[in-house]
């Protein structure tokens, strides 16, 4: 019982800390924002979190490496994205070409 | 709903939605592994509505399945979640005011972020932000939801390419922000430094370190 209500309390904690995460950028950004080079760097800071976050997640799992598929169905999105195809098209082919991979027993 | 659409035009709220299905299929796999490896399907529920962040649920599900103290998952979670205070201080501008904001900081995660990040008009920024945090909000609790009742929903998401979707979108989505020489810069080198640390650092801070990136536009700037 001690063991559920911990986690139910983890829940909260984890649900409430993200929430505090969220909710500072939007008021503390009035108050920093007011120089355009400071507005500029917080866009930017955005821009370069995504961009690790793309190599991240296409390259790695865990702690470890993500294997073949992933990342090539992730540079066959950088590669449309680039030649500016529809976004569908991006997002699709890059699970089709990770899919079709694995199917071929690619990791 | 319909001002929305005169925003932002069929197109992109056909892109928002195909992001919220795939969304939302992942979901549907979380709530499974969830459920299959011996927690309760409130749990994924639960986090699902209440935290809604994709990747620090899996992780706090992944530890606490795995035994792991329930406080230790919820560090592990908060510390890849943190990346949301930089973000809100990007996009703070959408949300408004009041309960507006209440309500914009809970439906913030990366792919609303970035879908406002596209967009340069102020209102179709706003609306690509909200349509996105909504259609989210709605479609990873469903699917997280149905797939703890069914167990075993779609199987493994990865024979679907499903992993290789997420990436994919931001990549798309960052990609135009990336042809500006002094946001490139950080950016690539950002990336390179997360990871070299990914196999070293606990979750979510290789993408936090990612923002010494920065300092080589700050130098730039200085220089200059």
């Amino acid at each position: 019982m001690t063991g559920h209500l911990v986690l139910i309390g983890s829940v909260g904690v984890l649900a409430a800390g993200t929430f505090a995460f969220r909710f500072a950028g939007p008021v503390l950004r009035p108050r920093i924002a007011t120089r355009p080079w400071v507005e500029r760097t917080m866009a930017s800071a955005a821009v370069v979190l995504l961009t690790a976050l793309v190599g991240t997640a296409a390259l790695t799992e865990g702690h470890d490496l993500a294997g073949v598929a992933r990342p090539t169905g992730v540079v066959v999105a950088g590669l449309l994205a680039w030649r500016k195809a529809p976004f569908v098209v991006i997002v699709l082919s890059a699970a089709a070409a990770a899919a079709g991979l694995r199917l071929l027993g690619v990791p | 709903m319909r001002s929305m659409k005169r925003t932002l035009g069929s197109r992109d709220l056909r892109n928002i939605a195909l992001v919220c299905l795939a969304d939302g299929l992942v979901g549907m796999s979380y709530g499974a592994i969830a459920v299959g490896s011996g927690l309760g399907a409130w749990l994924p529920v639960a986090l699902s509505v209440l935290v809604l962040a994709g990747s620090a649920e899996f992780l706090f599900v992944g530890i606490v399945a795995a035994g792991g103290s329930p406080i230790a998952a919820t560090i592990a979670g908060l510390l890849v979640n943190a990346r949301h205070l930089p973000f809100g201080l990007a996009v703070g501008d959408v949300l408004g005011r009041g309960l507006r904001r209440v309500a914009g900081s809970h439906l913030m995660n990366d792919e609303s972020v970035v879908f406002a990040l596209g967009e340069t008009d102020p209102d179709r920024r706003r609306a690509a932000y909200w349509a996105c945090g909504v259609g989210i909000a709605v479609c990873w609790p469903l699917g997280a939801l149905l797939g703890a009742l069914a167990g075993n929903a779609i199987g493994d998401p990865a024979a679907l390419g499903l992993d290789a979707m997420f990436p994919a979108v931001l990549l798309a989505l960052v990609l135009p922000a990336l042809r500006d020489r002094d946001v490139r810069v950080p950016a690539l080198i950002g990336s390179v430094v997360a990871l070299a640390a990914t196999p070293v650092l606990p979750a979510g801070l290789p993408v936090l370190a990612a923002l010494v990136g920065l300092l080589a536009g700050v130098r730039r700037t200085v220089l200059r």
